[in-house]
């Protein structure tokens, strides 16, 4: 789609979360420094202090600390944002289910990384998907663009859904490349993203007693409220994330598809599925295992919460699906449980690659869909 | 400031339908809060006996706004409350009300954070000097020899300081109140609330069940804890260290009344030999040579 608001300026994925915020126009930001995240609250803080955002900066003590101050920002009526990775995340976790249960429509960049021991500060996408059953919608960005764009998109959806949204980009490969990025014009986000509602999810306001979170007299009433959050408003969440994709479609000349991105799947007899940065690798192996003949085609997963229910149903008409997870869990990955969960047919290999931090490039995603199309891989392969 | 009782403000805020224990004190000084803050206060709450007395949603015991927040996290969401209230042109004060546990010992982290940054809040710790919620365990805010469920045999540590270690950060106001003198907390609520940035109030409420004491007794236990010295009243404004009265005449040591007459009231206490209350006694008489060392220093 050709851009109609071209204004091009070379961004680290750090830095187009810190400008994508910055034309979001939060009321409070907190945040706490953890590698590789901090570039994205430097730049914000430097933008307060210079008086280019009017918001007001928290300097934490901690990530619990962090995620705290935007839950009560955030419960007062006001946009609210932090950033943070890894450890950083675990720490302030409680905090998390708690800001979900309570719809408070926080914004979060999530720069993925891995979880010790040992330290490590490379890629992994563990630790944005602990916040996998909570009610946060998560969104993975495949390329800085995408990060500048899905950020300003997560304020429009965490508002509408009143959930809680994290913005993942993957550390280092997006946080710290610079890419050309389109930065869309101040008053094309102005008509985008309409003024935060005050009084939502509740009116916090003195003088107007509202008591929120004290014990229920019928734990039917919280049973209700778990459902209507964890589940209803999740599945409410799909269409408000792909109307939010197109309105902004139209107004910058930039969309992705809502929830999946489809590549060349149209005639492909087997499809890979992943998300996050190196969805541009495996696009570049599709690429060159159909110059080879293999009618290969990818889904890229833009969203994982809500899950792509309906899109993934549609793998069942592939032979084989080839899941590509940058996490691992007792059962292989997140991403590959969860699609064997929606097939009936298809035969599913999931491949756990790149935890760690581990290098995986395209000849990496060549040579496992090969193996896998071959039949040598079957069920859950690690490739280490 | 003075003023009389019977001209405080009659609504209430404390209402049918609270689910506190009889004699409770930390409710004594929620109706003094109400009365001091009640139409002004937008109230952040950890996991506490606070959490559990306001009674069962949809309904409610207090006619006040509240968020109920997690356990540590409490003056962090009051700081993001403030935060929000300041850019988005509401008035009012962002209060914390918390029981000792919340504050010494699993929100400390946001507690210092918060006094640090000086985030623009009113946090009161309602004192009664041990997990109480969850049924009388030993928090960093027992006094020493104090019977808890964790401490079968009376706690061997003394009893951490909040309200000194907050004026050591150098918040603009800290106050130590009791509910036994409402109107020196209603006093220091109102002049919390003139004072922009970080508050603190350490308010000592006896708890009839966890001390083990006749729930008829409340206001005349936390009196005596006052008045035999172990616990004094004080305030740190803007860099003044002083006294508040009644406790300005204990500084006198012949004043006070003997400990025992406090102490021999709670059944936490029942197990203290003549020689222990005797050591007790030095204790708080050491920690009256700080206050008055400061009161001096920073008069």
């Amino acid at each position: 789609m050709k851009a109609l608001t071209a204004q091009k300026t070379a961004l680290t994925g750090n830095y187009a979360v810190a400008y994508a915020v910055k034309a979001a126009k939060p009321h409070v930001i907190a945040a706490y420094p953890i590698t590789p995240q901090t570039s994205i609250v430097e730049k914000l803080s430097e933008f307060v202090e210079k008086g280019e955002l009017s918001a007001r900066f928290v300097n934490v003590e901690s990530e619990f600390a962090a995620m705290s101050v935007v839950y009560g920002a955030a419960m007062a009526g006001a946009r609210a944002f932090t950033a943070t990775s890894s450890h950083g995340l675990l720490y302030m976790y409680e905090a998390t289910w708690w800001a979900a249960l309570s719809r408070a429509p926080v914004v979060m960049a999530v720069v993925t990384r891995t979880i010790g021991p040992p330290w490590n500060i490379h890629v992994e996408h563990n630790d944005i998907l602990t916040l996998r059953d909570s009610g946060w919608i998560i969104g993975m960005a495949e390329t800085v663009q995408e990060v500048f764009d899905m950020t300003l998109q997560a304020f429009r959806i965490a508002e509408a859904a009143l959930l809680p949204t994290a913005i993942g980009l993957d550390g280092f490969i997006l946080s710290h490349s610079t890419e050309p990025v389109e930065v869309t014009p101040q008053d094309i986000v102005d008509k985008f993203l309409p003024p935060r509602r005050p009084d939502a999810p509740i009116t916090l306001r003195p003088g107007e007693p509202v008591i929120f979170g004290n014990l229920p007299s019928d734990n039917r009433i919280h049973a209700r409220h778990k459902v209507a959050t964890v589940y209803e408003a999740q599945n409410q969440a799909k269409d408000i994330i792909k109307k939010t994709d197109e309105e902004y479609g139209k107004l910058t000349g930039r969309s992705y598809g809502g929830l999946v991105e489809w590549y060349k799947t149209g005639d492909a007899k087997y499809a890979a599925v992943c998300m996050g940065a190196w969805c541009s690798d495996a696009k570049a192996a599709v690429d060159a295992l159909r110059r080879r003949g293999i009618p290969i085609g990818l889904m890229r997963v833009r969203f994982l919460r809500p899950f792509p229910s309906e899109e993934v149903a549609k793998l069942d008409q592939y032979e084989k699906v080839i899941v590509f997870d940058r996490d691992i869990t007792p059962l292989g990955g997140v991403l590959g449980v969860e699609v064997r969960a929606h097939l009936t047919r298809a035969e599913v290999v999931n491949i756990v690659a790149g935890i760690a931090g581990v290098d995986f490039d395209a000849q990496g995603f060549l040579d496992a869909v090969q193996k896998a199309v071959e039949g040598q891989y079957r069920g859950v392969e690690f490739v280490i | 400031m003075s003023f009389r009782l019977d001209q405080l403000p009659k609504k209430r805020y404390v209402v049918p339908g609270n689910a506190a224990c009889a004699g409770c004190g930390m409710m004594i000084g929620w109706k003094i809060l109400g009365m001091a803050l009640g139409e002004e206060a937008v109230l952040t709450i950890p996991a506490s006996c606070a959490s559990v007395v306001q009674g069962l949603s949809p309904k409610s015991g207090i006619a006040m706004p509240i968020l109920n927040v997690p356990f540590a996290s409490a003056a962090a969401v009051a700081t993001g409350i403030a935060e929000a209230f300041k850019t988005l042109g509401v008035k009012g004060h962002a209060v914390v009300w918390a029981g000792d546990g919340g504050t010494a010992d699993i929100g400390f982290a946001t507690l210092s954070g918060a006094a640090e940054r000086n985030s623009n809040i009113l946090y009161i710790m309602y004192d009664n000097e041990a997990y109480m919620n969850t049924g009388i365990q030993r928090s960093s805010s027992t006094p020493r020899a104090a019977w808890t469920t964790t401490t079968p045999m009376g706690k061997r540590e003394r009893k951490k300081d909040v309200a000194l270690l907050m004026a050591m950060h150098g918040a603009p106001y800290v106050a130590t109140a009791s509910i036994a003198y409402p109107q020196d907390f209603y006093r220091k609520l109102k002049r919390a609330a003139e004072v922009e940035g970080f508050k603190f109030i350490h308010l000592h409420t006896p708890c009839p069940p966890g001390w083990r004491f006749d729930p008829a007794k409340t206001v005349e236990v936390a009196r005596l804890a006052v008045e035999t010295g172990a616990w004094i009243l004080w305030e740190y404004d803007n860099g003044k260290f002083k006294l508040n009265p009644p406790s300005t005449i204990y500084a006198d040591k012949n004043k006070r009344k003997p400990l025992k007459e406090y102490l021999k009231l709670q059944g936490r206490f029942a197990h203290l030999t003549d020689n222990d209350i005797k050591n007790l006694e030095e204790e708080i008489d050491a920690k009256w040579q700080t206050i008055l060392a400061l009161a001096k220093t920073f008069s």
